[in-house]
């Protein structure tokens, strides 16, 4: 009897041991601290991580995009998930968080209820987002409508629709280390700035491991079977792919292959955000992947 | 542009009826109707292949075989297509197409993209006699009108 006891304290502790060190993390205002918005580069921040391209109405088109009422599907091994309202609606979207709501949502993954976000939200990614960035993209998100539309419940299986086991998942995959490392010139920097944090680049182009997550290392943007079902996203290191500086600046401004075909599927509404972006961080984008090392 | 608009708005009465000539005239393979149409598809990317090198550096630029080649992409654009786009040959009737059902359910949004082509065309026609960087400016517009259509229409690979 006193060992069975003795068992269940044993287990007690280590739950919660282990809920303490995957609990939700969050930072407090202070990092955030005497920043002064600049809504003008929030736009840029904007664009360049794609916020639309998932979180708009399905099939919306100019401006009709920058309506964030979400609803669009992931579907993926886990389950289907659904684009949320991220609307400046106070109740239906995030019209009511402070730049440190958001902060913790792209930095930690961790919602203002302090509750895990799946990692469907690219926070992987926004990590390595500047305070500065974060809190420009803020002030840039104030002037974006409001709707109502309310957020579809995510459609997950057990075991992965249980949040508390997020924790696990980012204590094993989610860390500031860029993958492109070393003394980069300021192009390759902005290049690495734009693939890594703010497109997420890797989020397609890199395979998964069982749980999900990125198989970094020799297998970083070497592509990947998509998520869907159907298709898979191309490998971006050399020697498959072959296109040149210019041909690649040219696919992020005008949609065009080499041969003259189009993006397409999920990539065309990234180029549609990379055309809006200055031809420099075109070129920083088109740098990068032309500087990733042969597998 | 009015007279684009009224050339492919004769794309549906014009399938219709070319839907038993393309039945009688395919074997084994694809359809005859889809194979003209990907050589559309085929005409367009040479066409703009010189466009294209041009704006990337890989060619020196030269006014008259740039607005030819936009001339091409013009004519190509205000084409009636009608009898290519035969019924019963999307995704869903044939192997060796991408083309989407929605193409034959959706005419309007099908002309309207055509007749934005055609007009990302002519512009190009004009910018490719300006200068480089007209040209260059003009790719972006013309890009757009392509992946407009082949978002909305063709199925991903």
């Amino acid at each position: 009897m006193r060992l069975v006891l003795r068992l269940i304290v044993l287990v007690v502790i280590v739950a919660a041991i282990g809920l303490w060190f995957t609990r939700p993390k969050t930072d407090g205002p202070e990092v955030l601290a005497g920043l002064t918005a600049d809504p003008a580069h929030g736009e840029t921040v904007f664009t360049a991580s794609g916020c639309a391209s998932c979180h708009m109405a399905k099939g919306f088109e100019g401006e009709a995009k920058l309506v964030l009422s979400g609803g669009q599907e992931f579907p993926s091994p886990f389950g289907t998930f659904h684009a949320p309202n991220i609307s400046m609606d106070p109740d239906a979207g995030i019209g009511d968080w402070t730049a440190i709501d958001l902060w913790n949502a792209l930095h930690h993954g961790t919602s203002p209820d302090n509750q895990h976000y799946y990692p469907v939200l690219p926070y992987g990614a926004y990590i390595h987002l500047d305070p500065q960035d974060v809190v420009d993209l803020h002030a840039y998100m104030q002037d974006l409508p409001a709707d109502a539309t309310p957020s579809q419940p995510h459609d997950i299986s057990f075991p992965f629709n249980i949040r508390l086991a997020l924790g696990g998942w980012k204590l094993l995959f989610l860390n500031e280390g860029w993958a492109m490392e070393g003394d980069l010139s300021p192009e390759l920097t902005r290049g690495r700035e734009l693939v890594e944090a703010m497109g997420h680049c890797a989020e397609c182009h890199t395979p998964r491991n069982a749980l999900g997550g990125l198989k970094e290392g020799a297998n970083w943007l070497t592509g990947a079977p998509n998520p869907a079902g159907r298709g898979t996203f191309p490998d971006l290191t050399p020697p498959e792919m072959s296109w040149s500086e210019a041909e690649l600046v040219e696919y992020f401004t005008s949609g065009f292959t080499p041969e003259f075909d189009t993006a397409g599927g999920h990539m065309a509404l990234v180029v549609e955000n990379l055309a809006a972006l200055p031809e420099e961080d075109r070129a920083a984008i088109a740098a990068y992947i032309k500087a990733l090392p042969i597998r | 542009m009015k007279s684009v608009r009224t050339i492919l708005l004769g794309l549906a009465a014009a399938g219709t009826i070319a839907g038993g000539v393309t039945a009688a005239s395919h074997e084994a393979g694809v359809p005859a109707s889809v194979k003209a149409r990907q050589a559309t598809m085929q005409l367009y990317a040479f066409n703009l292949g010189t466009i294209g090198a041009m704006a990337q550096g890989n060619m020196d630029y030269d006014a008259e075989a740039a607005t030819a080649a936009a001339q091409n992409l013009v004519k190509l654009s205000s084409m009636n297509q009608g009898p290519m786009w035969a019924p019963g040959t999307s995704t869903d009737d044939i192997e060796g197409t991408r083309a989407l059902p929605a193409i034959w359910t959706d005419m309007d949004g099908v002309i309207e993209k055509a007749v934005a082509l055609n007009e990302a065309a002519a512009a190009m026609e004009t910018a490719a006699g300006e200068s480089l960087e007209s040209l260059q400016g003009a790719m972006g517009a013309l890009g757009g009108a392509c992946g407009d259509c082949h978002k909305a229409y063709r199925q991903p690979e």
